[in-house]
């Protein structure tokens, strides 16, 4: 393998699993459970991309073929991490924390959704002229 | 020079996972727990990834991902039943 | 994307929906199939089609409307945007996690109001913000025009609060129209 190549995969390598070990670092040392969501949310999808592109590069070169799975993982961790992160969030809120205490308001004459059970974030909720045009061609 | 940068990826995140076995073992709340079995799941992911490297094969992806799904499914299910108090309603 | 020129009449356009509900999804769940089998030979070729014609029409009831996507510029410029932002923003709060004491660490929770109404856009919002500056978006507020989110280090709410309105709110806006 050429040296320049395998200069840059180690250091993919060596930068994913730093930031691995900076986001479970995270969970360990910071305060509480909002401030240690922070941490794997973003340190660890970003060290495991780079460890992902890491692999990609490696085996690009061991069988000059492009492997998408690496691809494919890395896609779908970038979609669901901040699902996860959103739902961590929300449990936390719902199971915790004192809405009239901690929480800013909305803003609104409403509530956060989290408490209010009737809300429209039910899957129906929404005004029916939201609907329309139920096929509107994605390709254009 | 790779073999070395495997060997020391290895090692951080093994290290990475035991401080996520800590916050799983003393975590104050159980959503804490919850986030901590979260990240040890993206842990678990790059040791594949690494082993996978190490060993020059590519069959340990199918792995990787199925890891990926199921753990976001078992979050959101954990999740979903502090939340509503049932999973599938 | 071949299937789409073949569209000429509008009968022929009334039985093509009626197989081909969501065209986008279809090219998506081939290309899908083709990446998770990796090597694609022209078994998985013939598959990957059957599959990706089928589950649209079996899942058509889920699908409720397709959000009218145009202005493919404008979304590549914006994936690439939050792309960037992703790698410094994790910088940024690696940054914080190993280098600042907790004490000073000055966490906080802030309301954002929103201009989009979409679900499609603040969903992709939501989760920019969680991806992003140092923030993660928690909550809604029940009529859906302000988010809950929370700083990890906020100096000025404020700014933070516009940076987030012009720099992906407002693009958003462009590409979900309203």
């Amino acid at each position: 393998m050429p040296f320049v190549e395998e200069c840059v995969i180690s250091g993919c390598v060596l930068l994913g699993a730093l930031f691995a070990l900076i986001g479970s670092f995270g969970i360990v040392k910071l305060p509480d459970l909002m401030t240690r969501l922070h941490a794997p949310t973003k340190a660890t999808t970003l060290g495991l991309g780079s460890l992902l592109l890491a692999s990609l590069m490696y085996f690009y070169q061991l069988d000059g073929v492009f492997s998408i799975n690496e691809l494919l993982i890395l896609l779908f961790l970038f979609l669901t991490a901040p699902i996860s992160a959103h739902f961590i969030g929300k449990a936390h809120l719902h199971s915790q924390v004192d809405p009239e205490i901690e929480l800013p308001p909305t803003g609104r004459p409403c509530g956060w959704s989290t408490y209010e059970q009737t809300s429209v974030g039910d899957d129906d909720g929404r005004p029916a002229g939201d609907r329309g045009g139920d096929y509107r061609g994605e390709l254009g | 020079m790779l073999s070395t940068a495997l060997i020391i990826g290895f090692l951080a995140v093994c290290a990475a996972t035991v401080m996520n076995l800590y916050r799983l073992l003393v975590g104050p709340t159980m959503m804490d727990r919850v986030l901590a079995a979260d990240t040890m799941v993206i842990n678990a992911i790059a040791l594949i990834i690494l082993y996978g490297m190490q060993q020059q094969t590519n069959a340990y992806f199918e792995s990787a991902l199925l890891f990926a799904m199921f753990g976001f499914t078992s979050t959101v299910a954990y999740c979903r039943f502090v939340l509503r108090g049932d999973i599938i309603e | 994307m071949k299937r789409k020129t073949q569209i000429t009449s509008p009968a022929e356009r009334g039985w093509l929906r009626q197989w081909i509900p969501h065209p986008m999804l279809t090219v998506m769940l081939f290309m899908l199939w083709l990446a998770l089998i990796n090597r694609p030979q022209p078994s998985s070729v013939i598959v990957g089609f059957l599959l990706s014609v089928s589950i649209p029409v079996i899942t058509r009831r889920i699908w409720l409307n397709s959000p009218g996507l145009g202005r493919y510029g404008v979304i590549a410029w914006y994936v690439v945007m939050v792309l960037a932002d992703v790698i410094m923003a994790n910088i940024q709060v690696a940054w914080l996690i190993v280098c600042r004491p907790n004490r000073s660490l000055r966490s906080r929770w802030f309301t954002v109001p929103l201009d989009v109404t979409s679900d499609e856009a603040i969903a992709i919002l939501a989760a920019t913000i969680t991806l992003t500056p140092g923030t993660v978006s928690c909550d809604l507020s029940a009529d859906r025009r302000s988010m809950l989110v929370h700083g990890l280090d906020v100096r000025d709410e404020a700014a933070l609060v516009a940076l987030i309105k012009t720099r992906y709110e407002s693009r958003l806006k462009a590409i979900f129209p309203c």
